[in-house]
């Protein structure tokens, strides 16, 4: 069949952007069969799913507002696996960029909204885009596994958050009220991102959908991205074309951080309008640094790609939160769904890759020089010495 | 005051603790390590120890009996990692992210399960501490290392026996031959696919059990994300302790000592000049990040760590 494929390059690009949605109904199959496994019906589930995730207004909106900061996180991971590195740092990151952004609201509130938000998002950008760039610097100069130290780098930035969340940041309410839930006081009204419709649905959700253009305008058509890419591509190739691979390494960390941080601040001060902890990542991030993975991979690595995706994954989560009211079925089955999704992605691409190289020798003995290899993300490319996960070549 | 801290019982106390503590960290860890050190990174460890915390306290809960609990971690924790092994090295998925894939999916899987068959918090009778006769008895050193559960003596058994595999058996040369340089084992007859199957699942069994010693030993509860990060701690430890057992075992004494100084002066509510747990917490995560960056360049990493191995490819 790969043959076949092969030699029709219709049917197998066709081929190369079914895989992920084939893999995901390989998720749902696995996930019907657990269904049935609780005693619940598969079809009514999904179905009850479907409906709570897109069957109303409210519910649409609802999705889109899950989807945000997906689409979000999981640009910035397009940018990183493009750029050879794996960021596992999303929900530190995320953290990372909504306490500044949260400090400035608080700081001011009696400034203009106007220049007060944009402010805060920058500042939400901002420190993600540190938050992330440690990695990248421990990646570039020392040689430290980038996934490791954006594991460590998450849970020390749980631990900042609840420690400012549970001291210095929280809301004089609750001190005086001696319960002291560890959370901010709410933002100023004023500071509420606008809503698109009479729903729970902000701005934000359009700054994303902005933005995963202008990341795909910075990948594929400036320099920058190019060289990410490049790196990302072959590191070795790279250092002898004159590009800087130390510093793209830590730009495409950094970028990493700073869409995850922006996530944050998006997430602040669109629907949650304020900080509070459960003493988890997953309590404040909802797991969207890592879901945003998901998402991106998905997407195939690709912005616009990541824009449908986010619209499905939040479309699971807002539905698996129905289907736990409707039958009693609960939410964490899109959790395990999601881990299957990833799974079945990433084990499903060996097919692409043989496909890819297939056709390289289909090609080569008519066409002289050999057809470039199609285009299945760097990090799934087994042919180039850099494989994220190993540290950057010294 | 801090010289509370200071007494004899309140240190015999923190070490007792931060010798148990170190138990999952052990079992995980040296599992992660034989994966590593075959050249696979499973950063699944979180997930399968989530699934046989869950197994363990599920059977335990059922049947009262732990042994039977530590057997349901052992068959589902191995079943995790024959996943992984499939992923990993037949489907050559990308280690990296394959890994939060299982992590996912033995997060969500094991919440489901526990609220679909309990569903409140309810504690089971695990495994007891056992006194050691005679050595128990000993002032000071008795009550710290030999009065703790029968799964902390396994966890520090496990160690040189690890080591011995590792290092004095024919299994153990294979392991680190194919971690190394795959093709020059595999030119010498040496099973690639199988030694990487054989220490992902032995990986998978170990984090399983690492599981069970949380929910039937030391805490004998579960509850949603029972680990809370505890096996990507597992995987760090593998790299800060240079992929030795020895090794290992100290970075996991230095993290479960931390974590207990941490506890007994919560414990004690001992007035430390602002409330600054979290930031005592922290403290290993930022240790681990420094070591990593001083044993970077002197450590070497298992050469073929995370690389697919293909013939002819």
């Amino acid at each position: 069949m790969i043959d076949f494929l092969a030699t029709h390059p219709r049917l197998g690009r066709l081929f190369d952007l079914l895989l992920p949605l084939l893999a995901v109904l390989a998720a749902l199959g696995v996930g019907a069969v657990m269904l049935q496994l609780l005693g619940a019906n598969p079809f009514q589930a999904y179905s009850a799913m479907l409906k709570g995730a897109f069957g109303s207004q409210n519910a649409l909106a609802d999705t889109i507002v899950r989807a945000t900061p997906l689409l979000l996180v999981s640009l910035g991971i397009c940018i990183a696996f493009r750029g050879g590195v794996i960021n596992i740092g999303g929900e530190g990151q995320i953290i990372a960029g909504a306490i500044p952004a949260t400090l400035i609201g608080l700081m001011f509130p009696e400034a203009p909204a106007l220049i007060l938000v944009p402010a805060a998002l920058i500042a939400g950008f901002l420190g993600g885009a540190f938050w992330g760039s440690i990695p990248g610097v421990l990646k570039a100069y020392y040689n430290v596994n980038e996934i490791l130290s954006t594991i460590m780098l998450n849970i020390i930035a749980v631990q900042g958050m609840n420690f400012l969340l549970r001291g210095p940041m929280i809301d004089p309410v609750q001190l005086e009220a001696a319960s002291r839930i560890p959370q901010t006081a709410r933002l100023a009204q004023a500071f509420d991102l606008p809503r698109l419709v009479p729903t729970r649905l902000h701005a934000g959700a359009l700054l994303a959908v902005v933005l995963a253009f202008v990341v795909y305008i910075l990948l594929w058509r400036t320099t920058t991205g190019y060289r990410i890419r490049a790196v990302g591509l072959n590191p070795d190739a790279s250092r002898y074309g004159g590009i800087n691979v130390k510093r793209n390494i830590v730009l495409a960390l950094l970028l990493s951080g700073a869409f995850a941080g922006l996530a944050g601040a998006v997430q602040v001060y669109g629907v949650n309008h304020r900080m509070f902890t459960d003493g988890s990542a997953a309590g404040f991030t909802g797991n969207a640094g890592f879901n945003g993975i998901v998402t991106a991979l998905f997407g195939k690595l690709h912005p616009l790609g990541a824009i449908p995706a986010s619209f499905i994954f939040g479309g699971l989560i807002v539905g698996a939160n129905s289907l736990q009211r409707a039958m009693q079925v609960p939410a964490a089955l899109v959790t395990a769904l999601n881990g299957l999704v990833v799974i079945f992605v990433v084990s499903s691409d060996i097919f692409s890759r043989r496909l890819a190289r297939r056709r390289q020798i289909v090609a080569e003995p008519k066409t002289s020089p050999p057809a470039a290899p199609a285009d299945v993300g760097p990090h799934l490319q087994r042919a180039g010495p850099p494989s994220p996960g190993q540290e950057a070549s010294s | 005051m801090i010289s509370q801290l200071f007494t004899e019982a309140v240190l015999i106390g923190i070490l007792t603790s931060g010798i148990r503590l170190a138990t999952p960290y052990l079992f995980a860890s040296i599992g992660e390590m034989f994966g590593q050190r075959s050249g696979v990174l499973n950063l699944g460890v979180e997930g399968m120890m989530l699934m046989g915390a869950f197994a363990a306290f599920y059977a335990t809960y059922t049947t009262g009996n732990p042994w039977l609990g530590l057997l349901a971690a052992i068959i589902v924790g191995g079943m995790m990692g024959l996943a992984m092994a499939i992923i990993s090295v037949t489907f050559q998925a990308e280690q990296g992210i394959s890994g939060i894939g299982v992590y996912l999916f033995g997060l969500g899987m094991s919440d489901l399960l526990f609220q679909k068959t309990i569903g409140t918090v309810e504690t089971v009778s695990g495994f007891r501490p056992v006194d050691i006769p005679i050595l128990s008895d000993l002032p000071i050193i008795g009550p710290i290392f030999f009065q703790q559960s029968i799964m902390v003596y396994l966890a520090y058994a496990l160690v040189p026996i690890a080591w011995f595999v590792l290092y004095r058996t024919t299994f153990g040369l294979k392991i680190r031959a194919v971690g190394e340089n795959p093709a020059a084992a595999d030119s010498l007859g040496v099973s690639v696919n199988r030694t990487r199957y054989l220490t992902v699942i032995i990986g998978g069994i170990l984090a399983g059990v690492a599981g069970a010693s949380l929910s039937i030993s030391l805490l004998n509860v579960f509850q949603q994300n029972l680990t809370s990060g505890l096996g990507f701690i597992a995987v760090a430890l593998v790299y800060f302790g240079g992929w030795r057992p020895f090794g290992i075992l100290f970075g996991a004494l230095l993290f479960s000592m931390v974590n207990a100084l941490q506890l007994w002066i919560q414990a004690l509510s001992i007035p430390i000049p602002f409330d600054a747990s979290e930031l005592l917490i922290m403290l290993p995560y930022v240790l681990t990040i420094i070591v990593l960056i001083f044993s970077a360049g002197r450590v070497r990493k298992p050469s073929a760590l995370s690389t697919v191995y293909e013939r002819g490819g």
